[in-house]
């Protein structure tokens, strides 16, 4: 499946200064497998050491919060839209 | 519409601040508009000499300094990561509100001290004029023009204020169902407001994502790329319930959690006063409190988990609505540490605390003001609350911009023609 991913500001060396990149997966773990391969480096700063989403990091597949789905198992149709964004506070 | 006037300073002048720090993982960085931790996305904090290992002293200001300070929160200006000049720049002056001794409250519940910090005494009414100040501080730093913010609606009003006191452009970004007096004071400013269809994560998410798009260039959105500047603004609740109770900290305080950055802010405030020696070191417990409808960080607290599930928030505290907390571990951390705990109530137990507190208190509290009196209330019903020793609660807005959450319950005793028979059958169906 062909999908689009917002990068954010603080992984953009990664992209060259890219704010949105192609990839490709069934499922947000191949995504990001693939993201991985097309730019070392930032896999490890989505994912901590134990292969989780780190959680500082939010992330949407469409307008869902993955964690509200099924994680990095959440499916990723065709032309979905992914998004990584840092968790900030509010109010 | 506001002119822009800020210009981008050569020189950043943050005061005593020297850094930024990740609280994850340690790692520096220089001051700027920035609020993620490259290395692991961990909150970036505003760190001091003081924070240093090897800091031994002296405090950069002392009792008698801040004493002789203004009625407000630059009387801290020392403590905080603004220019020393702040005195003479156009800013709203928040802070320096009352601290209620609350004995009838304390005689209901059965607590031995109680007082209420009561912050809907701020210029917008409510303690968010604390935490814009510092952030405007930091936007005219690195000369932004436009001030903005993702709000649960407190944040909005108090950004337009305060951009309009400094004659900066606004544009702050709502959950379009908001309360009506909440929208309205938001907008009342002159700067733009926007609604967006959808809850306050996905404003905030939105938000995030403006950041990264050359529309948002300039901005300074006080909660996300000004976020590590606009938290400090919570500690002066620390400093002010300190010095307000003769420089000592309380045993106990009662904080609402929404993002759960007030609650570890009033935290590292209480231990900046200690560690500065402007307080004796003493043990303190912190308490957060939650809306049942939007919980995540109670039951997280509840269930033993380090971890905080995001939800979809219902319930009547709109201010306390977020279902994402950025800040939920570390509160579940301090409320551990510190030997206190995290609770909710339902609405109708925000409403009828609400109603006690006005009742006993002659103090209308919003509805997050509900939610932590009426946590109070259930912390020492259920025995996790010492009601002998000194207790502080927060009440951090105004009740008059939540009036429908009381309008059914508050209404007229009676409604009679004007003569004292009229009035004398009244009283006598209502005695």
């Amino acid at each position: 499946m062909s999908v689009s991913v917002r990068i954010p500001t603080i992984l953009r060396t990664y992209t060259d200064g890219v704010a949105e990149v192609n990839s490709e997966g069934a499922t947000l773990r191949e995504v990001l497998q693939k993201l991985e391969a097309d730019f070392p480096g930032i896999g490890a700063r989505i994912l901590d050491e134990t292969g989780k989403i780190r959680r500082f990091v939010n992330v949407y597949v469409g307008e869902e919060d993955v964690r509200f789905v099924e994680g990095l198992d959440t499916v990723t149709p065709d032309g979905a839209q992914i998004s990584v964004i840092p968790a900030v506070a509010g109010g | 519409m506001a002119l822009a006037t800020a210009q981008p300073k050569t020189t950043l002048d943050f005061g005593p601040a020297v850094a930024l720090s990740c609280r994850e993982c340690g790692t520096r960085y220089d001051l700027g508009p920035t609020f993620a931790c490259v290395e692991c996305f961990g909150p970036l904090e505003v760190a001091y000499s003081w924070n240093s290992p090897g800091f031994t002293g002296p405090s950069p200001v002392t009792r008698r300094q801040i004493e002789s300070g203004p009625a407000n929160i630059w009387r801290y200006r020392g403590l905080l990561p603004v220019p020393a000049d702040v005195l003479s720049k156009p800013n709203l002056a928040p802070g320096w509100t009352k601290l209620v001794k609350a004995d009838n409250l304390a005689r209901e519940l059965g607590i031995r001290s109680l007082h209420v910090k009561d912050d809907s005494g701020n210029p917008t009414h409510s303690f968010k004029d604390r935490v814009v100040a510092i952030a405007l501080e930091a936007a005219r730093n690195f000369g932004f023009h436009t001030l903005s913010c993702s709000s649960t609606g407190n944040l909005a009003g108090a950004v337009g204020a305060a951009a309009a006191r400094a004659g900066l452009d606004s544009c702050v970004f709502i959950p379009s169902n908001l309360e009506e007096a909440k929208i309205t004071m938001a907008s009342v400013y002159g700067g733009r407001l926007v609604g967006i269809e959808g809850t306050y994560d996905e404003v905030n998410r939105f938000c995030s994502e403006l950041i990264g798009d050359p529309l948002g260039d300039k901005w300074g959105f006080v909660n996300v790329n000004l976020r590590p500047y606009y938290g400090e603004g919570s500690k002066t609740l620390s400093y002010e319930i300190a010095e307000q109770l003769g420089w000592r900290i309380p045993d106990q305080i009662v904080v609402p959690v929404a993002s759960g950055s007030q609650l570890t802010k009033i935290d590292k405030g209480f231990k900046e006063l200690i560690r500065l020696g402007l307080v004796d070191d003493k043990p303190y417990k912190i308490f957060g409190a939650q809306a049942e409808g939007c919980s995540p960080v109670s039951a997280a607290f509840k269930a033993g988990h380090d971890i905080v599930q995001p939800v979809k928030p219902d319930t009547i505290a709109k201010s306390l609505a977020i279902g994402n907390p950025a800040d939920g571990p570390y509160v579940l951390d301090i409320a551990r540490r510190t030997g206190g705990a995290v609770e909710d109530v339902t609405d109708a137990e925000v409403v009828d605390a609400i109603l006690l507190l006005a009742r006993t208190e002659g103090i209308f509290a919003e509805t997050a003001g509900g939610v932590t009196v009426g946590v109070l209330r259930k912390l020492v019903a259920n025995g996790l609350l010492d009601p002998a020793a000194e207790t502080v609660v927060l009440n951090t807005g105004d009740g008059l911009k939540t009036l429908d959450a009381v309008s059914a319950e508050a209404r007229p005793t009676a409604v009679i023609r004007p003569s004292l028979d009229a009035f004398r059958a009244a009283v006598a169906d209502n005695s």
